[in-house]
């Protein structure tokens, strides 16, 4: 994997490093930027985040990043608010996304039942299950990996994989050459690993 | 299903782990790096990096250990100890930590969870409570569990929760180090309280304390670090038990 090059983007979001040193365990060669001409002769593009959905794509729509990332033709990976951000609208600030997924970002709610109360953010290892190829291994069925997130993306016909906090959402997205996790693959120990490992290797 | 986090502690101080640790090679032990990637192959959720430096040269030093630990392990962690400037927080989260505790700090400036959470977003920020039950009434202390402060728990943790904190992590310093099991009554309460994930800590001795603070304590997570560094409870041995009690961890 000497020769792949990653472009992780860079834009007005948290916690990017760790996607980096996730790389750099995996021995793959990555850059942190907002450089256009990086990102688009990248091998593999990386949009990951955490941040707020409104002025997140405010930012990436200043810097002609929306229309980029749409435009890409490798294989790109969306994590976190990066997913949110390639569906089609958020609840949290109104936001009209990227549109690259149809599926759409809700809020969770406050929701207490027989199994306990579920707080929010959704926050921890969950298990994720009904998962289509691509990034995914046969033996992932069901495994944990972990999340942080407020809002989620419904399940529709690009949903990759599925969990459920209480009810189901969209893990996980695919469509053509983009791919998404609401997880943090890079957080996710070595099943999250194997993740980056497989989107590198497509 | 979400699962219940195990979270071992290690303190650290000028850079090394301070207590011994048992349950790795013996070469292992001191290096915060190499011990926090083994617990995470053990099947540790996350991990807390508590700095016990006293110095200002040694917590420079701790900046650099973070980014370490941060390129070395592939689950969450936290770091936390003596944190008050948002220059520090910045510096800690830019080196890669996943979440800053703060308490001290929080209880002096309560403005700064609302700073913290503003600047870096609320899944960042940990206040965590020491607190102490006398004549059944909880007060949170301070600098270590050394100064009460006359805040009440209950309505402390509220605030901080109000003000922008993503968890809480709450020790009973009436359980801390005797082994005789969590305040799991106590616990309940504050996750009835609370919409954010609750870290239960202080008093871990058996597999069945963790039960009993996952059951009737309500916890999302349980934190403890001498039970799991002295090798009395493995963290394969406690998930396997705890699977077997219906319990959700991730094996």
């Amino acid at each position: 994997m000497s020769d792949m090059k990653v472009a992780i983007i860079k834009y007005n979001a948290g916690n990017i490093m760790s996607v980096d040193f996730a790389m750099q365990r995996l021995g793959v060669e990555s850059v942190v930027t907002d450089d256009q001409k990086l990102i688009t002769s990248a091998d593999r593009v990386i949009f990951p985040g955490v941040g707020e959905a409104g002025t997140t794509m405010k930012y990436l729509r200043d810097h002609k990043l929306d229309m980029l990332i749409k435009g890409l033709r490798q294989p790109v990976l969306g994590i976190c608010l990066g997913l949110q951000l390639m569906c089609s609208h958020s609840e949290e600030g109104d936001t009209e996304c990227l549109g690259i997924f149809g599926e759409k970002v809700k809020k969770f709610i406050h929701w207490t039942d027989e199994r306990g109360k579920h707080k929010v953010p959704h926050m921890g290892w969950n298990n994720i299950y009904g998962l289509q190829e691509g990034i995914f291994s046969k033996d992932m069925e069901n495994q944990f990996v972990y999340f942080v997130h407020s809002y989620y993306a419904t399940t529709g016909e690009h949903t990759a994989a599925s969990c459920d906090y209480p009810g189901p959402f969209s893990a996980a997205l695919r469509k053509d050459n983009f791919f998404a996790t609401q997880f943090h693959p890079e957080k996710s120990g070595g099943v999250g690993a194997q993740i980056l490992k497989n989107f590198i290797e497509l | 299903m979400l699962a219940k986090r195990i979270i071992p502690c290690l303190d650290v101080r000028d850079g090394h782990t301070v207590k011994g640790i048992k349950f790795v090679d013996i070469r292992l032990v001191g290096d915060p790096v190499e011990l926090g990637a083994a617990y995470a192959l053990q099947g540790a959720d996350e991990l807390v990096f508590l700095d016990i430096t006293a110095s200002h040269e040694g917590r420079k030093t701790f900046v650099g250990l973070v980014r370490r630990i941060a390129l070395h392990l592939n689950i969450p962690f936290t770091v936390g100890g003596g944190i008050s400037e948002l220059n520090d927080i910045e510096a800690l989260l830019s080196a890669g930590a996943d979440k800053v505790s703060i308490n001290s700090a929080a209880i002096r400036d309560p403005d700064l969870i609302d700073k913290m959470a503003l600047n870096f977003g609320s899944q960042f920020v940990v206040v965590a409570i020491d607190a102490f039950e006398k004549d059944g009434k909880w007060e949170a202390y301070i600098n270590g569990g050394r100064i009460p402060t006359g805040r009440e728990l209950f309505s402390w943790a509220k605030e901080a929760e109000d003000r922008g904190a993503g968890e809480i992590l709450f020790t009973s310093m009436n359980h801390d180090g005797t082994r005789n099991g969590f305040a799991c009554g106590t616990i309940a309460e504050l996750s009835d309280t609370l919409s954010i994930p609750v870290i239960a800590s202080g008093g871990a001795g058996t597999m069945e304390h963790f039960r009993d603070v996952f059951t009737a304590g309500k916890a999302d997570a349980g934190l403890a670090a001498s039970i799991f560094h002295y090798n009395e409870i493995s963290v394969p041995q406690l998930k396997a038990y705890l699977y077997a009690q219906g319990i959700s961890v991730r094996i």
